[in-house]
């Protein structure tokens, strides 16, 4: 074996008397590619910035980091500022929040090349254009003078990869580079990133909590939980045989299993024709609708008793305003029956005794629970609204019985939302939705915030009380792994139509549309590595 | 049924941890914590000033029968004289009362409006404790010898220039100044709070009309107003509050309609709405809560300026009725009485400590609920 790059010896990271990792050592060999997996809280975050010393000044660190057999962690400023950007760079999670909003592109990278080269005007010019280009952004001339806005969330992330590309460093650390974008963008930035490895023969040390991303970029990847890395190895030993409890619990989370059988002869419980949100765009002193922004645009769709639809697309595509628009949190265009009640005309007073009967689960679990409200004032309020003429004990039985559906215990109603994990927050969420026993739910992104173990504790309670109540759901998502466990009918929609549209099991067999090949091709596809085995 | 037990069992606690995290760094706050005591205890004294400083006993007994003279008129054919009120302070009465029964007075032997006929000399008198005992029983009967010349009829900070005790003056005149400053913070706070809800959460063209109203409100002189109304009514208590409360409601508008304008896009409002609950119950219910914030903060300040804004108006003579004790009344006296500069000493050391007081208390309420603090 050469002689590693970067060597981590017993690292400890400690904030205050918590220590955030505990005692951790790995190698990267040069041009090698390892993986830090693990979950939220995990520690693979501050080891990344620990490489660096951009930890903040509470954090005490204790043990070795040897780059090149220097010791960054006792390595004066000065030292180190030569090594940050220039042998080892950096790329960060949120593309929007790392660059500098209110600089250029060509002036951001610019800076990069003076700190370190002393590259100036034309000389710099010259570097950025080529940098811009090897990144693969189009017509790179005219972008120099754009600034951040302007450009999308993938090419703002290709920004961030030119500038830490600047130097040609030898280590890379991607923190989680692809977690903030669209499918179909991720799999473009991991082919530019793979791409460019091997171009240049850097290192990369890959942060990451999706092993579908580990398996198609990593050599070798390291578990890490609890501020531990509890096994370490080359990719396809680690996915084929995993030795530690918590690796094979890891693997074992992604979601599987069927949605339960539908009915064909089950009566459509919501039916939805021609639907349409259209946003006005008003320009000028009298505001005059110039045009509009079709969030929705024309869309048909059906889902009988007891079944899922599952909607996917990318972010903007339109499939959160759907099922606002469905439940008419969004005034849209459109016919819209639900349990043979047509609701588009009615108003909001009038839509209040449906509710009942039609719920919502939310994305984020820690924006949609009042931090205010106990557990209990949070789910019985719809109680409140729906069920006056039921008494106080009452209504705590049902809470208390909503609570337990979702496997959470009853003593705990009394708490507050900030004492519960992101988990457990959202099946407080779900008890919120379930307790008023509703015929239609539909579930917005219910586990897009949650870490990959969890998500699958969620799609099996969700399917559990689907087939204990026979309920139907809509499930919004982009994740396609999430929707193949749960759906039984699939809509894909981008840009507020309607794509492809039909049963999932033939959608996932035969996409006919190529937008639904390129985004299963994304969210499956199999490793992209020359000469590595195909994995299951 | 024993799990049904278990679960009952476990009670709701009395104050969410949210906020027993804010009492506990409020407690924390030590110069904030001994101020909000020790404006409590000045706050009691004041609200209870017939007991400390009064020109009628609290308790008498005459002739077998248990009298409250505090509290209840009594005539003075009661004692065997001919007038509607009896004045206790008269020899005649109170030798009379002594002589079938007894009466125990408050510390003070005067109130607001007492004026003291043995007072040692004309105008504003110095504190008793200035003057030999010669000088000050000068007045009296039987001079030095009297009586009557005793500590209870002593001027602990002197007599102002219509012979007022200024002690007596200045507790019910603190009196007046913190429940006017009280009520109109609670009034000022509920309507800003209300108008600032229904801007915040109905957003569009009630918040656009709103909004220029306010602006156009906000640029009326409220000085002037007042100088008119004084001119043609004198304002009392009530009228005096009302016009000060339609300028002083705007104070909150904006902080309030921000933190729902903020709130009103959060996931959990939209869940309510889900839920269906009405408007007025996400607005009370979920919203408040986080406008409360701003609104705790703001008003120990709001209360303290209301209290300078009466004391200013009373000392430009703007304020209320001639002859009510308030402490911008006794900067008056100071003002024209400059060779007794007990009054003014008096009036400026009564408002700074109360100012500093209610500051330090705004300070510490300020920091408990400060997210950074709070949440860590």
């Amino acid at each position: 074996m050469t002689t590693p790059l970067l060597s981590i010896r017993d690292l400890t990271v400690a904030f205050g008397a918590n220590a955030a990792t505990n005692g951790i050592s790995f190698d990267i060999a040069p041009g090698e590619t390892v993986a830090l997996v693990g979950e939220s809280g995990s520690g693979k975050s501050v080891t990344a910035l620990s490489v660096l010393k951009l930890l903040p000044t509470t954090a005490a660190l204790s043990g070795q980091i040897l780059f090149k057999g220097q010791d960054l962690v006792t390595a004066p400023p000065a030292e180190l500022r030569a090594v940050r950007g220039n042998d080892i760079s950096m790329i960060f999670q949120e593309p929007m929040s790392s660059l500098n909003p209110v600089h250029t592109i060509e002036r951001q990278i610019g800076e990069v090349l003076a700190v370190h080269r002393g590259l100036r005007a034309s000389a710099a010019r010259k570097r950025t254009l080529e940098l811009l280009d090897a990144v693969g952004i189009p017509d790179p001339a005219s972008r120099l003078g754009a600034y951040p806005h302007q450009l999308s969330g993938g090419q703002r992330q290709r920004v961030m990869i030119a500038m830490a590309l600047a130097n040609e460093p030898d280590l890379l650390i991607a923190d989680e580079p692809t977690t903030a974008l669209d499918v179909t963008v991720q799999a473009q930035i991991l082919t530019l990133l793979k791409d460019l490895q091997s171009r240049l023969g850097m290192a990369m040390l890959f942060i990451t909590h999706d092993l579908g991303i580990v398996k198609r970029v990593a050599d070798r990847v390291c578990i890490m939980t609890k501020g531990e890395i509890v096994e370490t190895g080359p990719v396809e030993t680690i996915f084929a045989n995993p030795q530690h409890a918590y690796t094979k619990h890891l693997l074992a989370a992604e979601p599987s299993g069927a949605p339960p059988p539908s009915d064909p002869a089950a009566p459509a419980i919501v039916d939805v024709a021609n639907l349409k949100v259209w946003f006005p765009v008003r320009r000028g002193l009298l505001r005059r609708t110039v045009g509009h922004i079709k969030a929705v645009d024309g869309v048909d769709l059906s889902i009988r008793r007891g079944e899922t639809l599952g909607v996917v697309g990318e972010s903007g595509s339109g499939k959160s305003t759907l099922g606002y628009a469905l439940l008419r949190l969004l005034p849209s265009d459109g016919r819209i029956v639900v349990l043979g009640n047509e609701i588009q005309s009615r108003s909001w007073k009038a839509m209040r005794p449906l509710r009942k009967d039609m719920q919502i689960v939310f994305q984020d679990p820690f924006g949609s629970l009042s931090p205010r409200l106990s557990v209990d004032a949070i789910i019985g309020e719809g109680l409140a609204v729906h069920a006056t003429q039921i008494g106080a004990a009452e209504r705590d039985a049902r809470v208390v019985k909503a609570l337990q559906e979702v496997g959470l215990a009853p003593e705990t109603r009394f708490r507050y939302p900030h004492e519960f994990s992101g988990g457990q927050r959202q099946r407080i969420a779900i008890a919120r939705a379930m307790v008023l026993e509703p015929k239609f739910v539909v579930l917005d992104e219910p586990t897009s915030a949650l870490d990959v173990s969890i998500q699958a504790q969620v799609i099996d309670l969700l399917r559990d009380i689907q087939q204990r109540h026979g309920l139907t759901y809509m499930f919004i998502s982009h994740d396609l792994k999430v929707v193949r466990a749960l759906a039984n009918q699939l809509i894909v929609m981008r840009d507020g139509r309607v794509v492809e549209q039909g049963a999932a099991a033939d959608i996932f067999a035969a996409p006919q549309s190529d937008y639904t090949r390129a985004l299963l091709a994304a969210a499956f596809a199999e490793p992209m590595l020359p000469g590595k085995p195909e994995t299951v | 049924m024993q799990q049904e037990a278990a679960i009952g069992a476990s009670r709701r606690p009395m104050l969410s941890p949210l906020n027993r995290r804010r009492l506990d760094n409020f407690r924390r706050n030590r110069r904030g914590y001994w101020s909000l005591w020790i404006f409590l205890v000045l706050f009691l004294a004041a609200l209870g000033s017939e007991f400390i400083a009064n020109d009628r006993p609290i308790i008498a007994s005459y002739k077998g029968e248990l009298l409250f003279p505090a509290f209840v008129n009594y005539p003075e054919a009661k004692f065997g004289g001919f007038l509607a009120t009896t004045n206790y302070r008269d020899d005649f009465i109170a030798s009379e009362i002594d002589a079938n029964g007894w009466m125990v007075w408050p510390p003070v032997h005067f109130s607001y409006n007492t004026v003291d006929r043995y007072q040692p000399g004309s105008g504003a008198t110095p504190p008793t404790w200035l003057l030999t005992r010669d000088e000050a029983c000068d007045r009296y009967p039987l001079q030095a010898a009297d009586p009557g010349c005793n500590w209870g009829n002593a001027h602990w900070l002197g007599t102002d220039g219509e012979a007022h005790d200024v002690l007596a003056r200045l507790l019910y005149g603190v009196r007046i100044s913190i429940l006017f400053g009280f009520t109109l913070t609670i009034l000022s706070s509920v309507i800003g709070l209300v108008a600032g809800a229904v801007q915040g959460y109905f957003g569009g063209w009630v918040d656009l009309v709103f909004q220029r109203v306010i602006e156009i409100w906000t640029s009326v002189p409220a000085l002037y107003l007042l100088l008119i109304v004084s001119s043609v009514i004198a304002p009392s208590f009530w009228v005096l509050l009302g016009i000060l409360l339609l300028f002083s409601w705007v104070s909150l508008v904006g902080i309030v309609r921000a933190e729902f304008l903020r709130g009103r896009n959060f996931e959990y409002i939209a869940a309510a709405r889900a839920l269906g609950v009405s408007n007025i119950t996400i607005m009370f219910r979920h919203l408040l809560p986080n406008a409360m914030v701003a609104t705790l903060t703001f008003m120990p300040f709001i209360l303290s300026g209301s209290v300078v804004t009466l004391t200013s108006l009373d000392l430009l003579g703007l304020g209320l009725e001639v002859g009510t004790p308030s402490l911008g009344d006794l900067l008056y006296q100071g003002k024209e009485n400059l060779q007794a500069p007990w009054l003014g000493l008096t009036g400026f050391f009564a408002i700074a400590v109360l100012m500093t007081l209610l500051v330090f208390i705004g300070e510490a309420v300020r920091d408990a609920f400060d997210p950074r603090k709070a949440m860590g």
